[in-house]
Protein backbone atom coordinates (compact mmCIF):
# COMPACT_ATOMS: atom_id res chain seq x y z
CA UNK A 1 0.00 0.00 0.00
CA UNK A 2 1.21 3.48 -0.87
CA UNK A 3 0.06 7.03 -0.18
CA UNK A 4 0.91 9.77 -2.64
CA UNK A 5 0.72 12.84 -0.44
CA UNK A 6 1.03 15.47 -3.17
CA UNK A 7 -1.04 15.08 -6.35
CA UNK A 8 -2.98 17.58 -8.49
CA UNK A 9 -5.44 15.02 -9.74
CA UNK A 10 -7.72 17.58 -11.38
CA UNK A 11 -5.07 17.72 -14.15
CA UNK A 12 -4.71 13.96 -14.50
CA UNK A 13 -6.61 11.48 -16.63
CA UNK A 14 -8.59 8.40 -15.74
CA UNK A 15 -5.67 6.34 -17.09
CA UNK A 16 -3.57 7.78 -14.30
CA UNK A 17 -6.13 6.83 -11.67
CA UNK A 18 -6.28 3.29 -13.03
CA UNK A 19 -2.52 2.92 -13.05
CA UNK A 20 -2.18 4.40 -9.57
CA UNK A 21 -4.77 1.99 -8.15
CA UNK A 22 -3.14 -0.93 -9.96
CA UNK A 23 0.26 0.07 -8.53
CA UNK A 24 -1.11 -0.12 -4.98
CA UNK A 25 -1.73 3.56 -4.22
CA UNK A 26 -4.67 3.64 -1.81
CA UNK A 27 -4.86 7.34 -1.04
CA UNK A 28 -3.80 10.62 -2.58
CA UNK A 29 -3.72 14.14 -1.21
CA UNK A 30 -4.53 17.10 -3.44
CA UNK A 31 -3.04 20.34 -2.13
CA UNK A 32 -4.84 23.52 -3.14
CA UNK A 33 -2.62 25.36 -5.59
CA UNK A 34 -2.87 27.68 -8.58
CA UNK A 35 -4.00 26.38 -11.97
CA UNK A 36 -0.82 27.03 -13.93
CA UNK A 37 -2.07 30.57 -14.41
CA UNK A 38 -3.40 33.00 -11.83
CA UNK A 39 -7.08 33.19 -10.99
CA UNK A 40 -8.72 36.56 -11.41
CA UNK A 41 -11.60 36.29 -8.96
CA UNK A 42 -12.61 34.65 -5.72
CA UNK A 43 -15.46 32.95 -7.55
CA UNK A 44 -13.08 30.71 -9.44
CA UNK A 45 -11.31 29.98 -6.17
CA UNK A 46 -14.58 28.89 -4.57
CA UNK A 47 -15.35 26.59 -7.47
CA UNK A 48 -11.84 25.16 -7.32
CA UNK A 49 -11.99 24.42 -3.59
CA UNK A 50 -15.44 22.90 -4.05
CA UNK A 51 -14.05 20.77 -6.86
CA UNK A 52 -11.23 19.30 -4.81
CA UNK A 53 -13.61 18.66 -1.89
CA UNK A 54 -16.32 17.39 -4.19
CA UNK A 55 -16.14 16.02 -7.70
CA UNK A 56 -12.47 15.03 -7.54
CA UNK A 57 -13.11 13.03 -4.38
CA UNK A 58 -15.96 11.26 -6.10
CA UNK A 59 -13.87 10.65 -9.23
CA UNK A 60 -11.00 9.13 -7.25
CA UNK A 61 -13.42 6.89 -5.35
CA UNK A 62 -14.63 5.37 -8.59
CA UNK A 63 -11.10 4.11 -9.23
CA UNK A 64 -10.61 2.78 -5.73
CA UNK A 65 -8.50 5.66 -4.41
CA UNK A 66 -9.36 7.67 -1.35
CA UNK A 67 -8.90 11.35 -2.08
CA UNK A 68 -7.97 14.02 0.47
CA UNK A 69 -7.00 17.63 0.06
CA UNK A 70 -5.38 20.59 1.73
CA UNK A 71 -6.93 24.04 1.74
CA UNK A 72 -5.01 27.27 1.37
CA UNK A 73 -4.02 30.34 -0.57
CA UNK A 74 -0.87 29.55 -2.54
CA UNK A 75 2.16 31.81 -2.53
CA UNK A 76 1.86 32.88 -6.16
CA UNK A 77 -1.70 34.15 -5.87
CA UNK A 78 -0.94 35.73 -2.50
CA UNK A 79 0.62 38.50 -4.58
CA UNK A 80 -2.79 39.62 -5.87
CA UNK A 81 -3.92 41.44 -2.76
CA UNK A 82 -7.54 41.94 -3.73
CA UNK A 83 -7.91 38.25 -4.56
CA UNK A 84 -5.93 37.19 -1.51
CA UNK A 85 -8.15 39.16 0.87
CA UNK A 86 -11.29 37.61 -0.60
CA UNK A 87 -9.81 34.11 -0.47
CA UNK A 88 -8.83 34.51 3.18
CA UNK A 89 -12.49 35.29 3.92
CA UNK A 90 -13.70 31.99 2.48
CA UNK A 91 -10.92 29.65 3.66
CA UNK A 92 -12.56 28.96 7.05
CA UNK A 93 -15.59 27.61 5.22
CA UNK A 94 -13.42 24.92 3.63
CA UNK A 95 -10.82 24.17 6.26
CA UNK A 96 -13.13 21.85 8.19
CA UNK A 97 -14.55 19.96 5.23
CA UNK A 98 -14.33 16.21 5.40
CA UNK A 99 -10.98 14.94 4.14
CA UNK A 100 -9.14 18.25 4.52
CA UNK A 101 -5.87 17.07 6.07
CA UNK A 102 -3.92 20.33 6.26
CA UNK A 103 -3.71 24.00 5.49
CA UNK A 104 -1.58 24.14 2.34
CA UNK A 105 0.25 24.34 0.16
CA UNK A 106 1.34 27.68 1.52
CA UNK A 107 4.68 29.44 1.88
CA UNK A 108 6.94 31.49 -0.34
CA UNK A 109 7.46 31.86 -4.06
CA UNK A 110 9.47 35.07 -4.51
CA UNK A 111 9.45 35.85 -0.78
CA UNK A 112 7.50 39.10 -1.19
CA UNK A 113 5.85 41.06 1.61
CA UNK A 114 2.40 39.90 0.53
CA UNK A 115 3.48 36.26 0.44
CA UNK A 116 4.82 36.70 3.94
CA UNK A 117 1.60 38.31 5.17
CA UNK A 118 -0.71 35.56 3.92
CA UNK A 119 1.66 32.77 4.93
CA UNK A 120 1.54 34.07 8.49
CA UNK A 121 -2.24 34.52 8.50
CA UNK A 122 -2.69 30.96 7.33
CA UNK A 123 -0.30 29.59 9.94
CA UNK A 124 -2.56 31.23 12.51
CA UNK A 125 -5.63 29.63 10.92
CA UNK A 126 -3.96 26.20 11.04
CA UNK A 127 -3.10 26.73 14.69
CA UNK A 128 -6.64 27.77 15.55
CA UNK A 129 -8.14 24.71 13.83
CA UNK A 130 -5.42 22.26 14.98
CA UNK A 131 -4.61 21.33 11.41
CA UNK A 132 -1.23 20.31 10.02
CA UNK A 133 0.44 22.61 7.50
CA UNK A 134 1.86 21.70 4.10
CA UNK A 135 4.61 24.17 3.17
CA UNK A 136 5.52 24.65 -0.47
CA UNK A 137 9.18 25.65 -0.56
CA UNK A 138 10.23 28.01 -3.36
CA UNK A 139 11.86 26.68 -6.51
CA UNK A 140 14.19 29.70 -6.67
CA UNK A 141 16.38 30.83 -3.79
CA UNK A 142 15.29 27.55 -2.27
CA UNK A 143 17.53 27.14 0.74
CA UNK A 144 16.92 30.63 2.12
CA UNK A 145 13.21 30.35 1.43
CA UNK A 146 13.03 26.99 3.18
CA UNK A 147 14.85 28.25 6.26
CA UNK A 148 12.62 31.30 6.39
CA UNK A 149 9.46 29.16 6.10
CA UNK A 150 10.53 27.21 9.17
CA UNK A 151 11.60 30.25 11.17
CA UNK A 152 8.26 31.95 10.59
CA UNK A 153 6.34 28.79 11.47
CA UNK A 154 8.23 28.58 14.76
CA UNK A 155 7.75 32.28 15.38
CA UNK A 156 3.99 31.69 15.18
CA UNK A 157 4.26 28.92 17.73
CA UNK A 158 3.55 25.98 15.44
CA UNK A 159 4.75 22.58 16.56
CA UNK A 160 7.25 21.42 13.87
CA UNK A 161 5.65 17.98 14.14
CA UNK A 162 2.54 19.53 12.58
CA UNK A 163 4.40 21.06 9.64
CA UNK A 164 5.44 19.27 6.45
CA UNK A 165 8.15 21.00 4.43
CA UNK A 166 7.66 19.79 0.86
CA UNK A 167 9.83 19.81 -2.29
CA UNK A 168 13.06 19.22 -0.39
CA UNK A 169 16.41 18.36 -1.94
CA UNK A 170 19.90 17.42 -0.74
CA UNK A 171 20.57 21.05 0.17
CA UNK A 172 17.61 21.47 2.51
CA UNK A 173 16.95 18.10 4.09
CA UNK A 174 19.46 18.36 6.94
CA UNK A 175 18.11 21.73 8.13
CA UNK A 176 14.54 20.50 8.01
CA UNK A 177 15.18 17.29 9.95
CA UNK A 178 17.37 19.06 12.51
CA UNK A 179 14.56 21.44 13.30
CA UNK A 180 12.04 18.67 13.84
CA UNK A 181 9.86 19.26 10.76
CA UNK A 182 8.63 16.59 8.34
CA UNK A 183 10.70 16.48 5.15
CA UNK A 184 8.81 15.56 1.98
CA UNK A 185 10.42 15.04 -1.41
CA UNK A 186 8.65 15.50 -4.72
CA UNK A 187 9.99 13.02 -7.26
CA UNK A 188 10.07 14.52 -10.74
CA UNK A 189 11.19 12.62 -13.83
CA UNK A 190 13.77 15.16 -15.02
CA UNK A 191 14.25 18.00 -12.56
CA UNK A 192 14.18 18.55 -8.83
CA UNK A 193 14.38 15.09 -7.27
CA UNK A 194 14.87 11.94 -9.31
CA UNK A 195 14.00 8.51 -7.94
CA UNK A 196 17.66 7.48 -7.52
CA UNK A 197 18.45 10.59 -5.55
CA UNK A 198 15.60 9.71 -3.23
CA UNK A 199 17.14 6.30 -2.57
CA UNK A 200 20.40 8.01 -1.62
CA UNK A 201 18.56 10.39 0.72
CA UNK A 202 17.02 7.48 2.60
CA UNK A 203 20.36 5.69 2.67
CA UNK A 204 21.97 8.80 4.18
CA UNK A 205 19.27 10.15 6.47
CA UNK A 206 17.17 7.08 7.25
CA UNK A 207 13.38 7.07 7.18
CA UNK A 208 12.38 9.08 10.24
CA UNK A 209 10.15 12.03 9.29
CA UNK A 210 11.00 11.60 5.59
CA UNK A 211 8.55 10.74 2.83
CA UNK A 212 8.17 11.10 -0.91
CA UNK A 213 5.38 12.19 -3.24
CA UNK A 214 4.88 12.64 -6.98
CA UNK A 215 3.59 16.25 -7.02
CA UNK A 216 2.00 15.18 -10.32
CA UNK A 217 0.18 18.03 -12.03
CA UNK A 218 -0.25 19.47 -15.52
CA UNK A 219 3.47 19.40 -16.27
CA UNK A 220 5.73 16.45 -17.03
CA UNK A 221 5.38 14.40 -13.88
CA UNK A 222 4.78 10.80 -12.93
CA UNK A 223 1.80 9.71 -10.84
CA UNK A 224 3.59 6.40 -10.26
CA UNK A 225 6.62 8.09 -8.73
CA UNK A 226 5.95 6.76 -5.22
CA UNK A 227 5.58 3.05 -6.09
CA UNK A 228 8.50 3.31 -8.52
CA UNK A 229 10.69 4.87 -5.87
CA UNK A 230 9.67 2.09 -3.48
CA UNK A 231 10.79 -0.45 -6.05
CA UNK A 232 14.11 1.34 -6.57
CA UNK A 233 14.67 1.46 -2.82
CA UNK A 234 14.00 -2.27 -2.64
CA UNK A 235 16.55 -2.96 -5.38
CA UNK A 236 18.95 -0.62 -3.62
CA UNK A 237 18.81 -2.69 -0.46
CA UNK A 238 16.70 -0.33 1.65
CA UNK A 239 14.75 -2.29 4.26
CA UNK A 240 11.03 -3.01 3.83
CA UNK A 241 10.41 -1.23 7.09
CA UNK A 242 12.04 1.96 5.84
CA UNK A 243 10.32 1.75 2.47
CA UNK A 244 6.97 1.48 4.18
CA UNK A 245 7.73 4.51 6.32
CA UNK A 246 8.77 6.69 3.39
CA UNK A 247 5.93 5.71 1.07
CA UNK A 248 3.06 5.14 3.48
CA UNK A 249 3.45 5.44 7.24
CA UNK A 250 5.07 8.85 7.50
CA UNK A 251 2.61 10.82 5.36
CA UNK A 252 -0.18 9.01 7.20
CA UNK A 253 1.31 9.99 10.56
CA UNK A 254 1.93 13.61 9.53
CA UNK A 255 -1.44 14.31 7.93
CA UNK A 256 -3.28 11.86 10.20
CA UNK A 257 -2.92 14.49 12.93
CA UNK A 258 -5.85 16.23 11.24
CA UNK A 259 -8.04 13.25 12.21
CA UNK A 260 -9.17 13.24 8.58
CA UNK A 261 -7.07 10.42 7.11
CA UNK A 262 -6.73 6.97 8.63
CA UNK A 263 -6.05 3.47 7.44
CA UNK A 264 -9.60 2.34 8.11
CA UNK A 265 -10.80 4.81 5.44
CA UNK A 266 -9.73 2.31 2.79
CA UNK A 267 -9.49 -0.93 4.79
CA UNK A 268 -12.88 -0.69 6.52
CA UNK A 269 -14.69 2.28 5.00
CA UNK A 270 -17.91 3.41 6.72
CA UNK A 271 -21.00 1.74 5.28
CA UNK A 272 -22.34 5.06 4.02
CA UNK A 273 -19.16 5.62 1.99
CA UNK A 274 -19.22 2.11 0.57
CA UNK A 275 -22.76 2.69 -0.66
CA UNK A 276 -22.05 6.06 -2.19
CA UNK A 277 -18.49 7.29 -2.56
CA UNK A 278 -15.90 4.59 -2.54
CA UNK A 279 -15.75 1.68 -4.92
CA UNK A 280 -12.90 -0.03 -3.11
CA UNK A 281 -9.40 -0.72 -4.30
CA UNK A 282 -9.14 -3.64 -6.68
CA UNK A 283 -5.60 -4.34 -5.48
CA UNK A 284 -6.82 -4.67 -1.92
CA UNK A 285 -9.84 -6.67 -2.99
CA UNK A 286 -8.12 -9.06 -5.35
CA UNK A 287 -4.84 -9.27 -3.46
CA UNK A 288 -2.96 -9.42 -6.76
CA UNK A 289 0.58 -8.09 -7.04
CA UNK A 290 0.72 -4.33 -7.62
CA UNK A 291 1.64 -3.33 -11.16
CA UNK A 292 4.34 -0.69 -11.45
CA UNK A 293 5.33 -1.42 -15.02
CA UNK A 294 4.14 0.91 -17.76
CA UNK A 295 1.33 -0.43 -19.88
CA UNK A 296 3.63 -1.96 -22.49
CA UNK A 297 1.16 -4.69 -23.35
CA UNK A 298 -1.65 -2.15 -23.69
CA UNK A 299 0.09 0.06 -26.19
CA UNK A 300 -1.30 -1.57 -29.28
CA UNK A 301 -4.60 -2.69 -27.90
CA UNK A 302 -7.47 -1.08 -29.76
CA UNK A 303 -10.68 -0.91 -27.84
CA UNK B 1 -44.66 12.93 24.53
CA UNK B 2 -46.76 11.33 21.84
CA UNK B 3 -44.20 9.88 19.46
CA UNK B 4 -46.74 9.72 16.69
CA UNK B 5 -46.82 13.51 16.43
CA UNK B 6 -43.07 14.15 16.42
CA UNK B 7 -41.76 16.59 13.82
CA UNK B 8 -38.98 15.59 11.41
CA UNK B 9 -36.48 17.78 13.25
CA UNK B 10 -37.57 16.32 16.60
CA UNK B 11 -37.07 12.80 15.26
CA UNK B 12 -33.65 13.63 13.83
CA UNK B 13 -32.54 15.07 17.15
CA UNK B 14 -33.73 12.04 19.08
CA UNK B 15 -32.13 9.54 16.69
CA UNK B 16 -28.75 11.29 16.72
CA UNK B 17 -28.68 11.87 20.48
CA UNK B 18 -29.66 8.25 21.20
CA UNK B 19 -26.82 6.92 19.09
CA UNK B 20 -23.94 9.04 20.39
CA UNK B 21 -21.92 8.85 23.60
CA UNK B 22 -22.85 11.43 26.23
CA UNK B 23 -20.15 13.98 25.38
CA UNK B 24 -20.92 13.90 21.66
CA UNK B 25 -24.62 14.05 22.38
CA UNK B 26 -24.12 17.10 24.56
CA UNK B 27 -22.06 18.80 21.86
CA UNK B 28 -24.85 18.06 19.38
CA UNK B 29 -27.55 19.57 21.60
CA UNK B 30 -25.37 22.59 22.39
CA UNK B 31 -24.97 23.32 18.67
CA UNK B 32 -28.73 23.05 18.17
CA UNK B 33 -29.30 25.57 20.95
CA UNK B 34 -26.73 27.95 19.46
CA UNK B 35 -28.30 27.70 16.03
CA UNK B 36 -31.79 28.28 17.37
CA UNK B 37 -30.62 31.36 19.23
CA UNK B 38 -28.59 32.81 16.37
CA UNK B 39 -27.91 30.95 13.14
CA UNK B 40 -24.85 33.01 12.23
CA UNK B 41 -22.54 31.95 9.42
CA UNK B 42 -19.80 30.95 11.80
CA UNK B 43 -22.02 28.85 14.08
CA UNK B 44 -23.49 27.09 11.08
CA UNK B 45 -20.16 26.31 9.39
CA UNK B 46 -18.59 25.10 12.60
CA UNK B 47 -21.53 22.86 13.47
CA UNK B 48 -21.67 21.39 9.98
CA UNK B 49 -17.88 21.12 9.75
CA UNK B 50 -17.44 19.30 13.04
CA UNK B 51 -20.43 16.98 12.60
CA UNK B 52 -18.52 14.03 11.14
CA UNK B 53 -15.61 14.60 13.53
CA UNK B 54 -17.74 14.72 16.66
CA UNK B 55 -20.52 12.30 15.80
CA UNK B 56 -19.02 9.87 13.28
CA UNK B 57 -20.55 8.43 10.15
CA UNK B 58 -22.19 5.25 11.39
CA UNK B 59 -25.45 4.19 9.83
CA UNK B 60 -28.52 5.30 11.76
CA UNK B 61 -30.02 1.82 11.29
CA UNK B 62 -33.53 2.92 12.16
CA UNK B 63 -36.11 0.45 13.44
CA UNK B 64 -39.40 -0.24 11.67
CA UNK B 65 -41.04 1.86 14.36
CA UNK B 66 -38.67 4.79 13.68
CA UNK B 67 -39.39 4.57 9.97
CA UNK B 68 -43.12 4.56 10.69
CA UNK B 69 -42.66 7.72 12.78
CA UNK B 70 -40.78 9.28 9.87
CA UNK B 71 -43.62 8.44 7.51
CA UNK B 72 -46.15 9.96 9.91
CA UNK B 73 -44.06 13.10 10.39
CA UNK B 74 -43.64 13.64 6.68
CA UNK B 75 -45.35 11.42 4.11
CA UNK B 76 -42.82 9.70 1.87
CA UNK B 77 -39.81 10.60 4.01
CA UNK B 78 -37.51 7.56 3.93
CA UNK B 79 -34.33 7.89 6.03
CA UNK B 80 -33.73 4.11 5.99
CA UNK B 81 -30.18 4.42 4.66
CA UNK B 82 -29.15 7.66 6.37
CA UNK B 83 -26.07 7.98 8.55
CA UNK B 84 -25.66 9.74 11.90
CA UNK B 85 -23.75 12.72 10.45
CA UNK B 86 -26.41 13.22 7.77
CA UNK B 87 -29.19 13.27 10.34
CA UNK B 88 -27.21 15.65 12.55
CA UNK B 89 -26.38 18.06 9.75
CA UNK B 90 -30.00 18.22 8.67
CA UNK B 91 -31.08 18.75 12.28
CA UNK B 92 -28.67 21.72 12.35
CA UNK B 93 -30.03 23.12 9.14
CA UNK B 94 -33.62 22.80 10.28
CA UNK B 95 -32.74 24.36 13.64
CA UNK B 96 -31.67 27.52 11.84
CA UNK B 97 -35.15 28.02 10.34
CA UNK B 98 -36.87 31.02 11.86
CA UNK B 99 -40.18 31.35 9.95
CA UNK B 100 -38.60 33.19 7.02
CA UNK B 101 -38.53 30.53 4.30
CA UNK B 102 -36.76 32.62 1.66
CA UNK B 103 -33.99 33.55 4.07
CA UNK B 104 -33.72 29.85 4.91
CA UNK B 105 -33.43 29.07 1.20
CA UNK B 106 -30.77 31.75 0.65
CA UNK B 107 -28.67 30.47 3.53
CA UNK B 108 -29.05 26.90 2.36
CA UNK B 109 -27.98 27.95 -1.14
CA UNK B 110 -24.75 29.39 0.30
CA UNK B 111 -24.13 26.08 2.05
CA UNK B 112 -24.74 24.17 -1.17
CA UNK B 113 -22.26 26.35 -3.04
CA UNK B 114 -19.36 25.58 -0.73
CA UNK B 115 -20.37 22.01 0.17
CA UNK B 116 -18.11 18.97 0.03
CA UNK B 117 -19.42 15.83 -1.56
CA UNK B 118 -20.74 14.35 1.70
CA UNK B 119 -22.57 17.56 2.50
CA UNK B 120 -24.09 17.71 -0.98
CA UNK B 121 -25.55 14.24 -0.55
CA UNK B 122 -26.91 15.24 2.85
CA UNK B 123 -28.42 18.55 1.78
CA UNK B 124 -30.16 16.94 -1.20
CA UNK B 125 -31.50 14.15 0.99
CA UNK B 126 -33.01 16.86 3.16
CA UNK B 127 -35.17 18.28 0.34
CA UNK B 128 -38.48 16.86 1.65
CA UNK B 129 -37.87 18.47 5.05
CA UNK B 130 -37.33 22.08 4.03
CA UNK B 131 -40.06 24.72 4.45
CA UNK B 132 -41.86 26.01 1.35
CA UNK B 133 -40.81 23.12 -0.89
CA UNK B 134 -41.40 25.05 -4.13
CA UNK B 135 -38.54 27.41 -3.23
CA UNK B 136 -36.05 24.56 -3.69
CA UNK B 137 -37.01 23.30 -7.15
CA UNK B 138 -34.09 24.90 -9.02
CA UNK B 139 -31.61 23.47 -6.51
CA UNK B 140 -33.22 20.02 -6.70
CA UNK B 141 -33.01 20.11 -10.49
CA UNK B 142 -29.34 21.00 -10.18
CA UNK B 143 -28.83 17.86 -8.11
CA UNK B 144 -30.69 15.73 -10.62
CA UNK B 145 -28.37 17.05 -13.34
CA UNK B 146 -25.26 16.03 -11.38
CA UNK B 147 -22.70 13.78 -13.00
CA UNK B 148 -21.96 12.27 -9.61
CA UNK B 149 -24.18 9.27 -9.15
CA UNK B 150 -24.49 9.54 -5.35
CA UNK B 151 -25.57 13.18 -5.67
CA UNK B 152 -28.10 12.31 -8.35
CA UNK B 153 -29.42 9.48 -6.21
CA UNK B 154 -29.71 11.74 -3.16
CA UNK B 155 -32.39 13.59 -5.11
CA UNK B 156 -33.89 10.74 -7.10
CA UNK B 157 -33.91 7.80 -4.68
CA UNK B 158 -36.06 7.31 -1.56
CA UNK B 159 -37.09 10.90 -1.81
CA UNK B 160 -40.69 12.10 -2.21
CA UNK B 161 -39.60 15.55 -3.41
CA UNK B 162 -39.22 15.04 -7.19
CA UNK B 163 -42.59 13.34 -7.66
CA UNK B 164 -44.23 16.15 -5.70
CA UNK B 165 -42.43 19.13 -7.23
CA UNK B 166 -40.87 18.35 -10.61
CA UNK B 167 -42.72 19.35 -13.75
CA UNK B 168 -43.11 16.73 -16.44
CA UNK B 169 -39.96 17.58 -18.35
CA UNK B 170 -37.81 17.57 -15.22
CA UNK B 171 -39.35 14.34 -14.07
CA UNK B 172 -38.86 12.63 -17.40
CA UNK B 173 -35.23 13.65 -17.63
CA UNK B 174 -34.57 12.45 -14.11
CA UNK B 175 -35.96 9.00 -14.91
CA UNK B 176 -34.07 8.78 -18.19
CA UNK B 177 -30.89 9.97 -16.54
CA UNK B 178 -31.18 7.29 -13.84
CA UNK B 179 -30.99 4.66 -16.58
CA UNK B 180 -28.35 6.57 -18.52
CA UNK B 181 -25.90 6.67 -15.63
CA UNK B 182 -26.48 3.05 -14.66
CA UNK B 183 -28.61 3.80 -11.63
CA UNK B 184 -31.89 2.09 -10.78
CA UNK B 185 -35.55 3.11 -11.04
CA UNK B 186 -37.12 1.08 -8.23
CA UNK B 187 -36.05 3.47 -5.41
CA UNK B 188 -37.64 6.45 -7.22
CA UNK B 189 -40.87 7.37 -5.45
CA UNK B 190 -44.00 8.01 -7.54
CA UNK B 191 -42.64 6.18 -10.57
CA UNK B 192 -45.98 4.67 -11.61
CA UNK B 193 -48.08 7.69 -10.71
CA UNK B 194 -45.92 10.06 -12.78
CA UNK B 195 -45.68 7.83 -15.88
CA UNK B 196 -46.68 9.75 -19.01
CA UNK B 197 -46.76 9.32 -22.81
CA UNK B 198 -43.74 11.60 -23.42
CA UNK B 199 -41.60 9.61 -21.00
CA UNK B 200 -42.81 6.38 -22.63
CA UNK B 201 -41.55 7.66 -26.01
CA UNK B 202 -38.24 8.94 -24.59
CA UNK B 203 -37.56 5.58 -22.98
CA UNK B 204 -38.43 3.54 -26.07
CA UNK B 205 -36.16 5.78 -28.17
CA UNK B 206 -33.43 5.26 -25.61
CA UNK B 207 -33.92 1.48 -25.80
CA UNK B 208 -33.51 1.66 -29.58
CA UNK B 209 -30.29 3.66 -29.19
CA UNK B 210 -28.92 1.01 -26.85
CA UNK B 211 -29.98 -1.83 -29.15
CA UNK B 212 -28.33 -0.07 -32.11
CA UNK B 213 -25.09 0.11 -30.13
CA UNK B 214 -25.36 -3.56 -29.23
CA UNK B 215 -25.81 -2.73 -25.55
CA UNK B 216 -28.17 -4.17 -22.99
CA UNK B 217 -31.30 -2.29 -21.92
CA UNK B 218 -32.19 -2.21 -18.23
CA UNK B 219 -35.44 -4.18 -17.91
CA UNK B 220 -36.67 -1.60 -15.39
CA UNK B 221 -37.13 0.77 -18.32
CA UNK B 222 -40.36 -0.99 -19.35
CA UNK B 223 -42.03 -0.09 -16.08
CA UNK B 224 -42.59 3.50 -17.26
CA UNK B 225 -43.49 2.37 -20.76
CA UNK B 226 -46.33 -0.03 -19.94
CA UNK B 227 -49.09 2.32 -18.76
CA UNK B 228 -48.89 4.51 -21.88
CA UNK B 229 -47.63 2.02 -24.44
CA UNK B 230 -48.63 2.82 -28.02
CA UNK B 231 -48.39 0.33 -30.88
CA UNK B 232 -44.70 1.02 -31.45
CA UNK B 233 -43.97 0.45 -27.78
CA UNK B 234 -45.97 -2.78 -27.90
CA UNK B 235 -43.79 -3.89 -30.79
CA UNK B 236 -40.74 -3.21 -28.62
CA UNK B 237 -42.25 -5.18 -25.74
CA UNK B 238 -43.04 -8.01 -28.18
CA UNK B 239 -39.40 -7.99 -29.23
CA UNK B 240 -38.30 -8.21 -25.59
CA UNK B 241 -40.64 -11.14 -24.95
CA UNK B 242 -39.13 -12.95 -27.93
CA UNK B 243 -35.45 -12.13 -27.56
CA UNK B 244 -34.87 -11.08 -23.94
CA UNK B 245 -33.56 -13.12 -21.04
CA UNK B 246 -35.75 -14.19 -18.12
CA UNK B 247 -35.63 -10.84 -16.38
CA UNK B 248 -36.29 -8.90 -19.57
CA UNK B 249 -39.33 -11.08 -20.22
CA UNK B 250 -40.61 -10.68 -16.67
CA UNK B 251 -40.31 -6.90 -16.99
CA UNK B 252 -42.08 -6.89 -20.35
CA UNK B 253 -44.90 -8.98 -18.92
CA UNK B 254 -45.24 -6.65 -15.94
CA UNK B 255 -45.32 -3.66 -18.28
CA UNK B 256 -47.96 -5.26 -20.46
CA UNK B 257 -50.02 -5.98 -17.34
CA UNK B 258 -50.32 -2.23 -16.76
CA UNK B 259 -51.21 -1.38 -20.37
CA UNK B 260 -54.87 -0.89 -21.07
CA UNK B 261 -55.22 -1.70 -24.77
CA UNK B 262 -56.62 -4.98 -26.01
CA UNK B 263 -53.52 -5.37 -28.20
CA UNK B 264 -51.43 -5.34 -25.02
CA UNK B 265 -53.63 -8.00 -23.46
CA UNK B 266 -53.31 -10.19 -26.55
CA UNK B 267 -49.54 -9.82 -26.46
CA UNK B 268 -49.44 -10.77 -22.77
CA UNK B 269 -51.57 -13.84 -23.51
CA UNK B 270 -48.77 -15.11 -25.80
CA UNK B 271 -46.77 -15.82 -22.63
CA UNK B 272 -49.39 -17.56 -20.47
CA UNK B 273 -47.12 -18.55 -17.56
CA UNK B 274 -45.75 -15.01 -17.11
CA UNK B 275 -49.26 -13.61 -17.55
CA UNK B 276 -50.48 -15.87 -14.75
CA UNK B 277 -47.65 -14.76 -12.46
CA UNK B 278 -48.42 -11.09 -12.93
CA UNK B 279 -52.15 -11.59 -12.50
CA UNK B 280 -51.75 -13.63 -9.32
CA UNK B 281 -49.46 -10.99 -7.80
CA UNK B 282 -46.59 -13.45 -7.44
CA UNK B 283 -44.63 -11.20 -9.81
CA UNK B 284 -44.85 -7.46 -9.15
CA UNK B 285 -42.43 -4.58 -9.71
CA UNK B 286 -41.58 -4.85 -6.03
CA UNK B 287 -40.71 -8.55 -6.20
CA UNK B 288 -38.89 -7.88 -9.47
CA UNK B 289 -36.71 -5.21 -7.85
CA UNK B 290 -36.01 -7.42 -4.85
CA UNK B 291 -34.58 -10.28 -6.92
Amino acid sequence: MFIDSHTHMISRTTDDYQRMAAAGIVACIEPAFWLGQPRTSVGSYIDYLSLICGFERFRAGQFGLRHYCTIGLNSKEANNEELAEAVMEILPRYALKEGVVAIGEIGYDEQTALEDKYYRLQLELAKELHLPVMVHTPHRDKRRGTLRSMEVAKEHGLDPGYVVIDHNNEETVRDVLDRGFWAAFSIYPFTKMGNERMVEIVRTYGAERIFCDSACDWGVSDPLAVPKTAELMRRGGISEDQIRKVTFENPLAAYGQSGQIKESDWLEPPAIDQRTLYMGNSVLRGGQAPVVDERASDNLKIV
Amino acid sequence: MNKGLASPSGLLETWVAERCPAAASKWFRDQLALLRANPSDKTTYLALGYATRRLGKDDLTLSAEDLASAERARAGWDPSDWSVDQAARLAFILASYDVDASRFRDRLEQLFRTADVGELITFYRGLPLYPEPQLHIARAREGARSGMQPIFEAVAHRNPYPAEQFDENSWNHMVLKALFIGSTLAPIQGLDRRANPTLMRMLCDYAHERWAAGRAVSPELWRCVGPHADQEALDDLGRVLKTGDDRDRQAAALALGTASSSAAKRLLDTVPSLAAETKSGRLTWATFAAT
